[in-house]
């Protein structure tokens, strides 16, 4: 259900994005109201998020440690995967950050007959997602060329980077392949691996199928119906100069790509793509497990009822002394209905 | 108490339900949940709603409120956790944690996936605080209240022990035991609590242990212990209790006063503590290392574990040493000093035998004996006879809290290799950080769960299967009080010829002291390696 939920409302914004600029007239819509509301609710979207987490105390210092604390100097300390500074744990975040560190442990379990369990090497979804999540960068950076002028010199070097790998055909970014590629293994994944698809959801399959849209019709735009990129520039710029003009003669190709990418912008802040931001404010990950060598103050802390030694040896006064136990008390200083059983 | 299905007959299976889980019900069935808290333990804790009542009831006699209570609660500690709040929102539902945490692995349930345990949450949360869930219902995951999902959650809560291996596999580190034991004290606030929790933690209110061992029992029974010392090497041991200005208070958990074969270890405490001529005292008030209160909530966590610097205060030590055991050592070291800290009153641990001093304890002021121990060793203060551990080929299990709460990996392991000479490591998937559970921990070390124990069990026992078919590995050693209490039965299920010993047993066994007798057995009585033919001997 899920699935097909997903699968409409992806297909769905492409009809009404092609249907809207070629009959409906509504191309200063796509064009220019679009993106400006996508924008408003990325950035609006996305701050609020991040306040609104941020604005929630750390009570307690709870990094998960995957590896041997600080602790005698002569034992080897793990100091990146247990860190016990803010400079070690700035490296554990960029590990995890830039390379997915935690995910590059992932198994996969097997049994065998007689209860016996094997774990298999499982570095599959770490290689796609990797890969999806580095393409996705390059190509969002590729993609400043239409909203700067002069371009700066690191996204042609991108660009030749990406295209200097080129085979057969020229002109064909090697990251728009590898990014189709495993956004389609991760969508198979999560289609076929019976646990992940028992557990998606239709907020699951949508950003998938969303982000493979905006990536088939940006293949479109460009080799197959090679759209004018000069018109779609002059578009662009005139989007961030905050003087939108709508060029003639743009295919319907672009507004349909165009239009799914400000989806996305615009869902982005409500949904689980906020991991992109929730990741550097995950406790288990960004603080140093040194809570033994410095005080962690919790901000709510606050007094509990408990039980005192006072009422403690008020309670067995009688029995410790008997025990030859020492008491703050003796017997006869003490309140005569001290002792209970 | 439920009848636990032979190993060859225990059903493992992977297959997913039909049904969606959202429509799948929970079913309490003999073995796989833990019995309700008893009103008198709730009332000892002023706990809410105290009454009595089970699982198998139709109704639970929740209060009129109920929904209202939780909610509130639920709001309230959104506020209060960053953990919580940014958990709710960045799952991605990638599924990297599914398969690692025990109880799926040995149940197959699919509930029993961390991400769906947390989705058990997360569901509700979507309904009460997203706009999405608001309107769109279940199309995007979220669903109401009912009394039907606090019984679910009452299962799934009371199916997880808080081991943190899902968090350790999350590319972001969403932890499945926060929401835990924050839907623990959700469901606490309505009194739907199981009495494995409760009762340990009124008695350890009221009494100073779980196990409510009162003062003069307490002492006793350690008196006991030195008799069974002096028996094994006619060495005869003093301890103090409540003894104030002693340098050290050393506070162990209860469970190794009360039974094998965390006895051993305690004899294990005594003996090394006597043959270093260490000034420190047994407290019969501060008698529980372990924290129950931990399984129930973060305030009675603080609740109980306010003792350790209560008494350290009033006898006026130096500094704390805590003995072995595993969530304990969560405890101190990542909420301690945060909940009933600053410890100003005590000085950063120094050891007077060696003179190293501990940095990395400069605020809790309170050390882990085994770094304690590991110091003289590698000091060279003790001397050891490792062959009188070699009638044992020893493997090592990581508890889950000092594995990822901790990372207290090495100090054993050096010890170890310092008291034994036959030492095997399980596969690297299953030690270290990577762990398996023990299956009994945070609170489910109860008869009555004993077919779940078993299955969350299965990965930890089928990796010592693995070093016991290899190397002939027949002891596993631990630095865990539950671990010590509930590992036996589980190896006796899965893997039967392989004991469970604390690491200083080990220690006990292999410290020559001084003035002993000649030594004919370890501390349980078993012939030394090449004294099999003095067994019958009187010792
Ligand atoms: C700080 C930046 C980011 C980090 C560290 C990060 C990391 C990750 C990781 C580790 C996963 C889990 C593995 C997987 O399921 O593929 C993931 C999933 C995902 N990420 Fe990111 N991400 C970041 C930014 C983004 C951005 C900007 C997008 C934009 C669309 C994005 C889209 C996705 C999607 C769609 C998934 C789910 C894939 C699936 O459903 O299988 N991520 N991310
Ligand atoms: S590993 Fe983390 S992000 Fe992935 S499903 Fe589990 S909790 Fe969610
Ligand atoms: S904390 Fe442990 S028991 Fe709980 S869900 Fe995670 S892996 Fe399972």
């Amino acid at each position: 259900m899920g699935i097909k939920f997903s699968l409409v409302a992806v297909v769905g914004l492409i009809l009404a994005a092609y249907i809207g600029v070629t009959a409906a007239g509504l191309s200063h819509f796509f064009g220019v109201s679009m993106p400006y509301l996508a924008m408003i609710l990325f950035l609006g979207g996305f701050v609020y998020r991040v306040l609104k987490w941020g604005r929630a105390p750390v009570p307690f210092r709870i990094p998960t440690t995957g590896g041997q604390e600080k602790s005698l100097p002569w034992i080897k300390h793990a100091k990146f995967d247990n860190p016990s500074t803010k400079g070690q744990t700035f490296v554990r975040m960029a590990l995890e950050v830039l390379l997915f560190r935690s995910l590059f442990r992932n198994t996969k379990f097997e049994i065998e007959k007689g209860h016996k369990l094997f774990y298999q090497w499982e570095k599959w979804l770490w290689l796609a997602s990797l890969t999806f999540h580095y393409c996705f960068l390059v190509i969002l950076l590729r993609h400043l060329r239409f909203f700067t002028e002069p371009v700066p010199f690191f996204v042609h070097g991108l660009e030749g980077l990406d295209g200097f790998l080129q085979v057969g055909l020229p002109g064909i970014y090697i990251t728009d392949g590898l990014f189709i590629l495993a956004v389609t293994y991760l969508i198979i994944r999560r289609l076929i691996i019976p646990q992940v698809r028992y557990i998606s959801l239709p907020q699951d399959y949508f950003p998938l199928f969303l982000i493979l849209g905006i990536g088939l019709t940006g293949i479109l735009t460009r080799y197959v119906y090679k759209v004018d990129l000069i018109k779609v520039k002059t578009l662009t710029m005139g989007l961030i100069s905050f003087h939108p003009v709508i060029p003639a003669g743009i295919g319907p190709i672009f507004f349909i790509h165009f239009a799914l990418v400000c989806t996305l912008f615009a869902y982005f802040p409500f949904s689980k793509l906020m991991h992109a931001g929730g990741i550097f404010l995950s406790p288990t990950r960004n603080l140093p497990n040194d809570s033994r060598i410095k005080r962690h103050v919790n901000p709510w802390n606050y007094p509990v009822k408990v039980h005192s030694y006072a009422e403690y040896e008020d309670h067995f006064r009688e029995k410790m002394v008997e025990a030859g136990l020492p008491v703050d008390k003796e017997l006869e200083e003490a309140p005569s209905a001290s002792a209970k059983p | 108490m439920a009848k636990v299905p032979k190993p060859s007959e225990l059903e493992l299976q992977h297959e997913l339900p039909k049904t969606e889980w959202m429509d799948t019900p929970s079913v309490f069935k003999p073995g796989n949940f833990s019995y309700p808290g008893k009103a008198k333990n709730l009332k000892v804790l002023g706990l809410a709603n105290p009454r009595e009542w089970s699982p198998n009831d139709q109704d639970w006699k929740l209060p009129a409120d109920w929904k209202n209570i939780v909610l509130e609660g639920l709001r309230e500690r959104i506020d209060k956790y960053r953990t919580l709040k940014v958990f709710m929102d960045i799952c991605v539902r990638c599924g990297a944690c599914a398969d690692k945490c025990h109880f799926y692995l040995g149940s197959g349930d699919p509930k029993n996936m961390p991400v769906l345990r947390a989705e058990l949450l997360r569901s509700v949360y979507r309904k009460e605080f997203t706009l999405a869930g608001k309107i769109m219902g279940s199309m995007v995951g979220a669903r109401d209240l009912t009394e039907d999902v606090i019984k679910e959650w009452f299962m799934y809560f009371f199916q997880c022990t808080e081991c943190r291996r899902c968090s350790l596999f999350c590319p972001y580190g969403i932890d499945t035991a926060e929401f835990t034991i924050i839907g623990r004290e959700l469901l606490n606030l309505i009194g739907c609590n199981i009495d494995w929790v409760v009762g340990p933690a009124a008695n350890c209110y009221q009494t100073g242990n779980h196990l409510g061992i009162q003062p003069h029992a307490f002492k006793d029974m350690l008196e006991f212990f030195v008799d069974e010392i002096e028996a094994v090497n006619g060495i005869r041991i003093e301890p103090s209790f409540n003894r104030k200005g002693a340098e050290f208070l050393f506070v162990t958990p209860s469970g190794d006063v009360f039974a094998d074969p965390g006895t051993y270890t305690l004899m294990g405490y005594l003996m090394l503590f006597h043959e270093i001529g260490l000034d420190y005292t047994w407290s019969t008030y501060a008698s529980e290392g372990g924290n129950f209160g931990f399984f129930t909530s973060h305030e009675m966590m603080k609740r109980l574990n306010s003792k350790m610097y209560a008494e350290a205060k009033r006898l006026g030590v130096k500094s704390i040493i805590g003995g072995e055991c595993g969530h304990m050592w969560r405890v101190i070291n990542q909420y301690m000093d945060t909940v009933n800290g600053p410890a100003d009153f005590l000085e950063v641990p120094k050891s007077p035998i060696t003179g190293t001093t501990f940095h990395n304890a400069a605020s809790t002021k309170m050390i882990h004996i085994v770094e304690f121990t590991a110091d003289l060793i590698k000091n060279g203060k003790l001397k050891l006879d490792a062959s009188r551990n070699d009638h044992l080929k020893v493997t090592y299990h990581d508890s889950c809290n000092t594995a990822r709460g901790m990372g207290f990996f090495d100090e054993p392991r050096y010890v170890l290799n310092s008291v034994c000479n036959n030492f095997y490591e399980m596969p690297a998937n299953t030690i270290r950080e990577q762990t398996f559970c023990c299956g009994s921990g945070s609170g489910l070390n109860n008869d009555e769960f004993m077919e779940m124990r078993m299955r969350g069990g299965l990965p930890r026992a089928n990796a010592v299967r693995h070093v016991n078919e290899k190397f002939g590995v027949n002891t596993l050693s631990c630095i865990c009080a539950i671990d010590r209490a509930v590992l036996p039965t589980l190896m006796n299920y899965w893997v039967p010829d392989v004991s469970v010993y604390g690491l200083h047993e080990l220690v006990g066994n292999a410290m020559v002291m001084e003035g002993e007798t000649e030594r004919t057995t370890d501390l349980r009585g078993e012939p030394l390696p090449g004294m099999e033919d003095n067994e019958n001997e009187d010792i």
